[in-house]
């Protein structure tokens, strides 16, 4: 099947006053009708940036080169107001903090089917009739008198749902989540996981979902990709990379998730921190923390994304035993 | 009923709540509702008219026939107060509009685009900003010649670049703000955005502005009419009248007292609702219990 959204060597880099940030620096990744495809990484690996400026959406201070093909469409040679018509019609947004992701004077109903009067030319009363038809797809109740109201007679859960249901407007082929449960408790979490899953069951929407948590990647993607200081260090199926996780990387983020039988044992953690943007390492960027530490080899020579398995790449001269131990 | 109509009575009630907690703006309110009153029916609620001229009545202090006296010309001084709240009201309310629509337009711009665009129109702004309000008024008038609608077209320049200046500090936070992103990446224009999303979110402030404005644009005009730059005799005015009383402080007193006070309360009036609405519209302020009683 052809690739909903596929980037192709992709670099974001920022112009700063202390020199050229590369936040993205060569990545590669597609997701196709109905798969979830799940970016993770820490702050600053550049899984956002890679996504924002796949759709146009970069800051204007950002210098974006590859090739990104929505829907079979190349759209990095496109003019903006044509890339803006694509991206409102095809891709669906739905950001982190659904407190500051709508308009506080604008009533629910109003900011739901925004995108539809733009791109669909719907009237003001079909565009309510759709507004209470999309809240109460994502399980708003009395959608119809809650259309009315304002964000802040909603709370925080609530709100995220508003925010989908704005995302889903226009139908899209495409729904781009980035961290869309950071902000809200461990309950409502599980919710709108739960909820996202379900409407991409019933309309069959390919998901790309930024996140940090591997929990909630393990329960809903289909495919992840790892992405260390801009770079993809390991991709592949979500079973497969979670079974035998090739990277020292992929491995060291598995074992530092909490895990509640352990009871009071102390958290891992991975020494040190990521490179600056500003001054990428030659070699692996990964290595100054690597558990493995290889040689010479992995500090000055980067290394290639190389097949482990069908559809499994890893970026490392040393990938971990398949076996599923990690160092 | 809808919770939107909740809503807009809840806020209604909260604004009238506050005005009753508050007897300033309520008297402040109510001056400026007489002024309206009589600035829309002057000259039909005038005891005489405004340019009866009576020889024989010169200089009559106040009395029962004329509360507020008479003129050198033994015109009736009530009346012409009175008339004169219409053209008060006029230039102000013309001279803030078109700062308003003007200053809010470049603001717009200035901040949403920022870059050379915000350098340019913002540094236009800090030039007029830079003169005092009379002086550019002045010299507006004097370019353009003494009259009322060159008054209401200078004091309108001399309070545009305080609109660009409130309207872009607003953009600037607000088009940082997620939900301008998330406006932007359902692809709507630019021009959308500005209306529908930044726009009603920096209202609050505009509204006080255009309040506080409202009483400055009203000093202006007298200032301007005081130094014969404004409205033309004999049609009155309160500034000019102010001036042609100024010979006679001594001997009658009420010829500068009337109009100078009309001229006080006016401002008085404008600035006290300004203050209130401030306190409505910016719940940042609500104290806690106020902000408990509107939520309950």
């Amino acid at each position: 099947m052809k690739p909903v959204l596929a980037v192709e060597d992709l670099t974001v880099t920022i112009g700063t006053r202390r020199g050229p940030a590369h936040a993205v620096a060569g990545v590669d990744w597609a997701v196709r009708p109905g798969e979830t495809l799940a970016l993770v990484g820490e702050s600053g690996s550049g899984k956002s940036m890679s996504v924002l400026a796949a759709t146009g959406l970069a800051p204007r201070t950002a210098r974006v080169a590859g090739r990104v093909h929505l829907l079979g469409t190349e759209l990095t040679g496109l003019g903006e107001d044509r890339r803006r018509q694509l991206r409102g019609r095809h891709i669906g947004f739905v950001f982190q903090d659904p407190m500051t992701s709508l308009n506080p004077v604008l009533t629910v109903g109003r900011q739901v089917t925004e995108a539809a009067e733009e791109h669909l030319g719907l009237t003001r009363r079909a565009a309510r009739s759709r507004a209470v038809e999309l809240l109460e797809l994502v399980g708003i109740p009395s959608a119809g008198q809650r259309v009315d109201a304002y964000p802040h007679q909603f709370s925080g859960g609530m709100r995220q749902r508003v925010v989908i249901a704005m995302a889903l407007a226009c139908e899209p082929d495409l729904l781009i989540a980035d961290e869309p449960t950071t902000a809200l408790d461990v309950t409502t979490q599980a919710q709108i996981v739960e909820l996202v899953a379900d409407l991409q069951r019933r309309l069959g929407t390919a998901v790309v979902w930024i996140t940090h948590d591997l929990g909630v990647v393990a329960g809903i993607a289909d495919t992840v990709a790892v992405m260390y200081a801009g770079r993809i260090l390991e991709q592949g199926p979500v079973d497969a990379v979670f079974a035998t996780p090739s990277h020292p990387y992929t491995g060291a983020l598995l074992a530092a998730r909490p895990d509640p039988a352990a009871g009071g044992a102390e958290l891992v953690t991975i020494a040190g921190a990521p490179p600056s943007p500003l001054d990428l390492p030659a070699g692996c960027a990964f290595w100054p923390r690597c558990p493995v530490r290889g040689d010479a080899r992995c500090e000055h020579e980067l290394p290639p994304l190389v097949p482990v398995s069908a559809g499994h790449q890893v970026r490392t001269f040393y990938p971990q035993p398949s076996d599923g131990e990690r160092q | 009923m809808s919770e939107r109509t909740i809503n807009r009575e809840g806020q209604l009630r909260r604004a009238l709540a506050a005005l009753r907690r508050d007897p300033l703006a309520l008297t402040g309110s109510l001056v400026l509702a007489v002024l309206v009153v009589v600035g829309v029916g002057g000259s039909w609620l005038a005891p005489s008219g405004i340019n009866e001229v009576n020889v024989d009545q010169m200089l009559q202090p106040p009395s029962w026939a004329h509360p507020f006296g008479t003129d050198e010309l033994g015109r009736d001084v009530l009346s012409r107060v009175m008339v004169a709240a219409r053209v008060s009201l006029q230039v102000g309310l013309v001279s803030v509009g078109i700062a308003l629509v003007v200053g809010v337009t470049l603001g717009l711009f200035a901040g949403y685009y920022r870059g050379w665009l915000d350098n340019v129109l913002m540094r236009c702004m800090d030039v007029l900003f830079a003169f005092p309000v009379l002086l550019l008024a002045v010299a507006i008038v004097a370019v353009l010649g003494p009259g009322l609608s060159t008054a209401m077209v200078a004091i309108g320049v001399v309070y545009t670049p305080i609109f660009a200046r409130v309207t872009r500090a607003g953009v600037l936070s607000v088009r940082e703000q997620v939900f301008v992103r998330a406006a932007v990446s359902v692809g709507a224009s630019d021009l959308r955005i500005m209306r529908r999303h930044v726009l009603p979110n920096i209202a609050a402030p505009l509204i006080v502005q255009t309040s506080l404005s409202l009483a400055f644009a009203i000093l202006s005009e007298a200032a301007l009419s005081f130094l014969g730059l404004g409205v033309q005799p004999p049609d009155p005015a309160w500034g000019r009248m102010l001036f042609d009383g100024r010979g006679f402080v001594t001997d009658a007193w009420w010829l500068g007292f009337f109009p100078g006070a009309a001229i006080f309360l006016t401002v008085l009036a404008f600035n006290l609702v300004g203050d209130a609405l401030r306190d409505v519209l910016d719940p940042r302020q609500l104290t806690v219990s106020e902000a408990r009683r509107s939520t309950a």
